[in-house]
């Protein structure tokens, strides 16, 4: 099995040596082709939208084409399948309402680096106008990358890391940075009073959870918060936390903070609940989709907190109808990833509209048209009210707090 | 009393250990290969019972027969299959069929049961008390180190006492003369294989309910882990195997606990380099001289 990984890793250097090759010799003459070849679609599509619609009025019109990568299988697929599905409600809605068009075409990412800079490239030649994603981190870093360099406006609804948008003008964002994430947690957990010993247990082969993890570190010891234990995990030890759990255990911690993705969570409230170890968890937004996690014990979960910019419990008029309209379609309650795209595609709408833009425009006009507008525009959406952006590409909005009650979501 | 909860999760770590590493070890007395797919034998050991269990509603006991019974035809059947025909090939050429093999069950397990991680719910629940709620331990180590212990004495009684065991011992040390004995030797090889993989089984709903993951990969690492632990032992060595297994799983257990945890698979892989730069056939192997 030690072969299979050297001969993977081998294949794969070959594959990317290909891949910058290609790059360095014809890239502008590829790029330049598949923009034409893309126009033209864009085009024709136009037209028969056109045709169909009769007149598409108002400052923009014609049929966009938004792509969307995020991972439909794996490990966070409870992500990229809610990120996907909430995506097409939005878009299906907006062609409901006339005006402009929206074609929508997801593409599968495994969460897998190399996989995503495949799908996008897979999405251009679809000829793509605007990307929808990535739905995680790492692979939103590649990516983004990419698209700065294609100019391809970016909305990411759940990368959350700051290098996905740092010295990236077209990459936007619909959740908090991890910054953001690390230290409202802190803060949270020191307004409330919830504990004064905290153990934290982080991956630290993931920029996520470390950079979630960086912050609140400093976060915490400003607001007086005792860090007691740190435990770490990588890619390849996800799998026991026995020893972790132990070390916080003893050292006294009172609640336990998880900057982590739901599947190691997972594992780490069933071994805590077979320890007989049950301190406060404290997760962030990638504890999200927990409850829905295949045979995972709700009853295991109960009394969990995480920070959410959404919760599907919430009383007003946009909330439920996307609450109900999702359940509708999918028998599942949605999730915090799925709220994120869901105002991805109404805010990709008001930018568009914003900056007047047309079907038949390339991906690289509408990128520079719809960065010259993001900063400008405040959308309202199921994650926030009066969203706005900053030049490089973070949002602003309140995070919210919620505890896991009877298997569902309760603000406190 | 810290020290010992760490040293208890090590033991019952180090025991699923050591039951994989009996069938590497027991295959590679006999047949003398390595077999490379063991590790995902585990893995489907574990979705079979979760299967079973989840899905069909069995209880726990029928669950683990069952997913012992299907894994000891996979086992045989991978045997006549894959590695009969390469009975008088090259090691490497059996080697690289192995790992063929590896390959071929994780994909058939992606494509059967999908990607997505299912939660293994653990064969039993609960937990010990000692020193007024000092230590905890979890009936799963428990259990599991029973099932390590009850295990290692069956098969050394098995090989030492029984027809079938002697066949084996003697296929081991020379395998023409144990033919022109009489011995029927792809009979004796393929009930190897299939007790080896009856014990993957084992291990892999005890690996399951230590560590509830249950992915496609998931028998690859323990896979690896349980390898290093029958080359620490002494590879082809029963007591050899159980022992590099325990000694494992506390070693990485502790460097975990005491040292990084980043590092415990570091740590691990070294001493096994420091073992055999000392004692080039592991703790308890023997020098065997080859003649030519």
């Amino acid at each position: 099995m030690k072969k299979n990984r050297i001969l993977a890793v081998l294949l794969s250097m070959c594959m990317a040596m290909t891949l910058l090759a290609a790059c360095s010799g014809g890239s502008d003459e590829t790029t330049a082709a598949a923009t034409d070849a893309a126009t033209e679609a864009a085009g024709g599509e136009t037209e028969a939208a056109g045709a169909d619609n009769g007149d598409a009025a108002g400052t923009a019109s014609g049929t966009f084409k938004i792509g969307g990568i995020g991972p439909m299988t794996g490990d966070a697929a409870i992500y990229g399948n809610a990120v996907m599905n909430a995506a097409q409600i939005a878009v299906d809605e907006i062609n409901a309402m006339g005006g402009i068009q929206f074609e929508f075409q997801p593409e599968d990412d495994e969460g897998d680096v190399e996989k995503s800079v495949n799908a996008y490239n897979t999405l251009k030649d679809w000829g793509m106008q605007l990307l929808l994603g990535t739905v995680t981190t790492d692979p939103a870093i590649s990516v983004s990358a990419e698209a700065n360099n294609d100019r391809m406006f970016m909305l990411t609804p759940s990368a959350s890391s700051l290098d996905v948008i740092d010295g990236k003008d077209n990459v936007f964002q619909v959740c908090f940075t991890d910054p953001n994430q690390g230290s409202a947690s802190a803060q949270y957990i020191a307004e409330n009073g919830l504990a004064t010993k905290v153990a934290v247990i982080y991956r630290n082969d993931d920029a996520y959870s470390t950079g979630i993890y960086n912050t609140f570190a400093q976060e915490a010891a400003e607001l007086g918060l005792e860090i007691v234990y740190e435990g770490t995990f990588t890619a390849d030890t996800a799998t026991d936390f026995s020893v972790q759990l132990t070390g916080a255990q003893s050292a006294g911690a009172e609640l336990v903070f998880l900057p982590i993705y739901y599947t190691p969570a997972a594992v780490i409230l069933t071994q805590a609940s077979t320890m007989g170890y049950s301190p406060i968890f404290f997760g962030v937004d990638g504890m999200d989709g927990i409850l829905t996690a295949e045979n995972f014990d709700p009853s295991l979960a109960e009394g969990v907190m995480l920070l959410t910019p959404f919760s599907a419990d919430a009383t007003d008029e946009l909330t439920q109808h996307f609450v109900s309209e999702y359940e509708s379609r999918y028998g599942e309650t949605p999730n915090q990833f799925a709220a994120d795209a869901y105002d991805a595609v109404y805010i990709m709408k008001a930018a568009l509209e914003a900056a007047g833009c047309t079907g038949d425009m390339s991906a690289e006009e509408i990128c520079e048209a719809l960065v010259a507008v993001m900063p400008t525009i405040s959308v309202d959406g199921v994650t926030g009210t009066g969203m706005v952006w900053s030049e490089t590409g973070e949002v602003n909005k309140a995070p919210m707090a919620v505890i896991i009650e009877n298997g569902t979501y309760v603000t406190p | 009393m810290v020290f010992l909860s760490y040293l208890i999760s090590g033991l019952s770590l180090g025991s699923v250990y050591a039951i994989i590493a009996l069938g590497y070890t027991m295959v590679y007395g006999i047949a003398k290969m390595l077999n490379f797919a063991h590790g995902d034998v585990i893995m489907v050991g574990g979705y079979i019972c979760f299967i079973a269990t989840t899905n069909l509603g069995l209880p726990v006991w029928l669950a683990v027969i069952l997913s012992m019974a299907a894994c000891t035809v996979l086992g045989v059947v991978i045997e006549g299959l894959a590695y009969k025909p390469l009975r008088q090939a090259p090691a490497l050429a059996v080697l690289i069929t192995a790992i063929g093999v590896s390959y071929f069950l994780q994909n058939a397990a992606l494509l059967i049961w999908g990607a997505n991680p299912k939660m293994f719910s653990p064969v039993v629940t609960g937990t010990l008390q000692l020193f007024d709620g000092q230590l905890t331990i979890s009936y799963v180590s428990l259990l599991t180190i029973a099932a390590c212990i009850v295990i290692m004495i069956a098969l050394t009684l098995y090989i030492n006492k029984s027809k079938m065991g002697k066949a084996m011992r003697a296929v081991s040390e020379d395998k023409g003369a144990a033919q022109l004995m009489g011995i029927h030797v792809n009979r004796t090889i393929s009930t190897t294989f299939a007790i080896g993989s009856a014990l993957a089984a084992v291990a892999g709903v005890l690996y399951c309910s230590f560590s509830p993951m249950l992915m496609p990969t998931t028998g690859s690492m323990p896979g690896i882990k349980a390898f290093t632990a029958a080359v620490f032992g002494g590879i082809g060595s029963i007591p050899g195997a159980f022992l590099g297994g325990i000694l494992l799983g506390i070693i990485e257990s502790l460097a975990k606990a005491y040292i990084s945890t980043n590092m415990a698979n570091s740590i691990v892989f070294a001493v096994l380099i420091v073992v055999l730069v000392v004692k080039p056939t592991g703790l308890l192997g023997k020098y065997v001289p080859e003649k030519v």
